[in-house]
């Protein structure tokens, strides 16, 4: 039987209205509504570690997590980890800013994106709360700049920074007969001792320097602008110009340390080019070149002890007696002889967030100075309250954060405005061509220009 | 029972009294008639053509993941700027290698081969082969992924056969990356081939190739002037959807070498997701979707024409 032939117009037209009734639900569920937010629970969005093992974050915030419910009745944290590489983890949160609906209250964000998300609208000024928070007093000005928009509003509380060095296994350096109070004065100094050390102790990975695109950001900040930083007069920036708001070329610096990356992959004195091109390569570096005594000098970051901390899975309490630390020096030694690059984290209230109140007494909460203070010392970051970093327990508390800190005097922020995470990709494969053979220095700077034009629209000048 | 209605109930009352009455009921009759179909056509326009119409639109505008406050239209100056990008033209490229090698030669021809031989085989040989082969195409793409990184990579099993066979090893992602991962590919898929082409050479008549065989047409002759006229048709579906589900494989390059070393296995659903989520370029990467589109519907056009002539 057809039903539909004969049937009068009454009942068709409760067809029509049966299938729009069906449907209706379906167009509201993917245009809009859905569950804006629950006012008494706060959605605190943070980076998992990728390395199943390390739960330092996790551990911190289930923590501050337990004080704010007893201090707070009533409310409700919900942590929502992302457990991704930093690239995608940018991604994700970004996708998670855009909408309402994904929007969390409070989200961990990197300085090095921070501007490029208050360009696109996704965080919340947080001056209002800023003001009438004492605390904030106590945070030094370079952190407090670091989250601060082209717009002069700070969007962002950092919970401390990071510094870069050299760091050495002392047995790798006794075998090639190396000094343990090592501390290079130039680059060619970083160079020849990772030679000697190729030359004399075979089976041991010389120096690793992050280099390409699969490591991402790592590259462009532990290895180039390590480099980059340390050419020229260490005054200026040499990535971007500052008065006419324009991004700089490659020049005569930007090529050296291009030629660096070169001589460590052409004289294989870095790890095998296909390693040193795996994402992973950060991983194995802490958890087993370094640990394994498989690698003789590290060029990274402060927060490395993070990883061989108590209960972190790779526990390492011997390291501070294994490794020496040296600062990266300059170029040639000059003045001031040596160089650091400085980033963080901060959190942030996206302009989205069901929740923002709550949101920035959750941040309160983790910033009370024994919080903060626990903070530092669990992820072996590097202070920026005042308070904290005078602090004899702090500096007691781990070997290693009075060298880091130390190089706070002499480190250089990132131009981290909303063409940088470009500049930052345009960086990484120029190294990569270098790294791979598959560029001379000269052509990958070439392709570092072109690539610099496109992703700032031309905004760039020669120096 | 419908069509048996109008002979025996109440149907020929309704039937058309004059041959000018249906084009008057035409139009009233059409509308009911498609009514029950509109829930259907509104999840198929809501689900499926809002988010390409969505996507078209996008790629004429500068929308951007994050640093921008607002997009504009731009036009075709995506297209256009794809056009001028080299690693655009490299991706390209290597993404016709990548589908030549892995779908059009790799499983297209191992999956005819295998169903072949498996025909002539015994039953234990054909169930373990088939076995073996569909476990490979049943693996998520992901896991599959893993697997051959693990077989190629320097301190893979690959390399361990090769020192063992005392034949020079190497990094085989690292020298030779497009053409580890079509094999991976190839691994992947062929058991889709397979399985097509089983079905269709069992369905060829015994008689024609005993007649061929007395006849005595011997094993190649019946191949070129039975066989694959016979299966053509299926050759043709077959190859449009190993084509087609080749040009978006993702995954398994993504795990294998991210595209690397140096871009030297970016093919373009790669290409794009980095402009699209790693450069934040949403604009741009999806104006490379649709080029990547484009490319498929070619492939499929030239298929499709394959298919018309036969029969």
């Amino acid at each position: 039987m057809r039903p539909t032939a004969a049937r009068p117009r009454s009942a068709s037209r409760l067809t029509a209205f049966v299938a729009l009734a069906a449907v209706t639900p379906l167009v509201l569920t993917a245009c809009g509504g859905g569950s804006g937010g629950d006012p008494d629970t706060l959605k605190v969005s943070f980076k998992q570690s990728t390395d199943n093992s390390v739960k330092v974050m996790d551990t911190y915030l289930v923590d501050i997590k337990e004080q704010f419910e007893k201090a707070h009745p009533g409310k409700k944290v919900e942590l929502v980890p992302i457990k991704a590489p930093d690239a995608e983890y940018y991604t994700k949160l970004q996708q998670m800013l855009r909408s309402p609906k994904t929007a969390p209250d409070l989200v961990y964000e990197d300085t090095f994106l921070i501007n490029s998300d208050i360009t696109s609208g996704y965080l919340k000024p947080l001056d209002p709360y800023l003001a009438k928070w004492k605390d904030w007093e106590q945070f030094i000005d370079t952190a407090k700049a670091a989250a601060r928009g082209e717009d002069g509003r700070t969007y962002g509380v950092p919970d401390g920074t990071d510094t870069r060095g050299l760091w050495f296994s002392k047995d790798v350096f006794a075998e090639a007969g190396l000094p343990a109070d090592w501390q290079p004065r130039t680059w060619e100094d970083v160079l020849d001792a990772a030679r000697t050390i190729k030359e004399r102790v075979p089976g041991v990975i010389p120096l690793n320097v992050y280099t390409g695109k699969p490591v991402g950001e790592a590259a462009t900040m532990q290895t180039f602008e390590m480099l980059l930083y340390g050419t020229g007069d260490g005054a200026s920036d040499p990535l971007y110009d500052r008065s006419s708001k324009k991004w700089i070329t490659a020049g005569q610096g930007f090529e050296d340390a291009l030629a660096f990356v070169e001589t460590v992959y052409e004289e294989k004195l870095g790890p095998d080019v296909s390693d040193a091109l795996d994402p992973n390569v950060g991983t194995r570096v802490r958890g087993e070149w370094l640990p394994q005594g498989k690698l003789g000098i590290a060029l990274d970051g402060s927060w490395l002890p993070q990883d061989w901390l108590e209960g972190s899975g790779h526990e390492w309490p011997e390291w501070s007696e294994e490794l020496g630390l040296a600062a990266m020096p300059t170029q040639r030694g000059q003045a001031p002889g040596r160089v650091s690059m400085s980033g963080g984290w901060t959190w942030a209230i996206p302009a989205e967030a069901a929740n923002p109140d709550l949101a920035f007494e959750f941040v309160e909460t983790m910033q009370t100075r024994a919080n903060a203070q626990k903070w530092y010392i669990a992820n072996s970051g590097i202070a920026v309250r005042e308070d904290v970093a005078d602090d004899p327990a702090y500096v007691r508390a781990q070997p290693g954060i009075r060298f880091f800190t130390d190089l706070v005097e002499n480190t250089h922020y990132r131009p981290a405005y909303p063409a940088y995470p470009k500049v930052s990709t345009a960086i990484q494969e120029a190294m990569e061509g270098v790294t791979t053979g598959d560029l001379s220095v000269e052509e990958a700077a070439r392709g570092y220009d072109e690539a610099l034009r496109d992703a700032t629209d031309g905004r760039v000048v020669e120096k | 029972m419908t069509a048996a209605a109008p002979h025996t109930g109440p149907g020929p009352a309704k039937s058309p009294p004059g041959p000018s009455a249906p084009a008057r009921r035409a139009p009233r009759r059409l509308l009911p008639r498609f009514l029950p179909l509109t829930p259907a056509l509104v999840l198929l326009l809501l689900f499926l053509a809002g988010p390409i119409a969505y996507c078209v639109l996008i790629a004429f505008t500068d929308l951007q993941l994050t640093g921008q406050a607002e997009e504009s239209f731009v036009g075709l100056e995506n297209f256009r700027r794809a056009f001028g990008d080299e690693e655009f033209l490299n991706a390209v490229w290597l993404t016709l290698v990548f589908t030549v090698v892995s779908s059009l030669i790799g499983q297209n021809t191992l999956g005819l081969a295998l169903a072949v031989l498996m025909r002539r085989a015994s039953k234990p040989v054909r169930t373990l082969t088939g076995g073996i082969v569909v476990t490979a195409w049943v693996l998520p793409e992901v896991v599959a992924g893993f697997l051959l990184y693990a077989f190629f990579r320097r301190e893979g099993t690959l390399n361990a056969i090769l020192d063992w066979l005392r034949l020079p090893s190497q990094n085989w992602l690292f020298t030779l990356p497009i053409l580890a991962v079509s094999f991976a590919n190839v691994w992947r898929g062929t058991a889709f081939s397979m399985l097509v082409y089983s079905a269709a050479l069992s369905e060829i008549p015994e008689e024609i190739t005993e007649a061929a065989e007395v006849d005595g047409a011997g094993g190649w002759r019946r191949m070129w002037h039975i066989t694959l006229p016979m299966i053509r048709r299926s050759i043709g579906t077959n190859l449009m959807l190993n084509t087609l589900q080749t040009l978006s494989v993702f995954g398994l390059i993504w795990v294998m070498t991210r595209g690397g070393p140096g871009g030297k296995s970016r093919t373009l659903p790669l290409f794009m997701y980095e402009q699209a989520f790693q450069n934040s370029l949403i604009g741009y990467g999806t104006a490379v979707a649709l080029l990547l589109l484009l490319v498929g519907s070619l492939f499929s056009l030239v298929y499709v024409r394959l298919l018309r002539t036969e029969v």
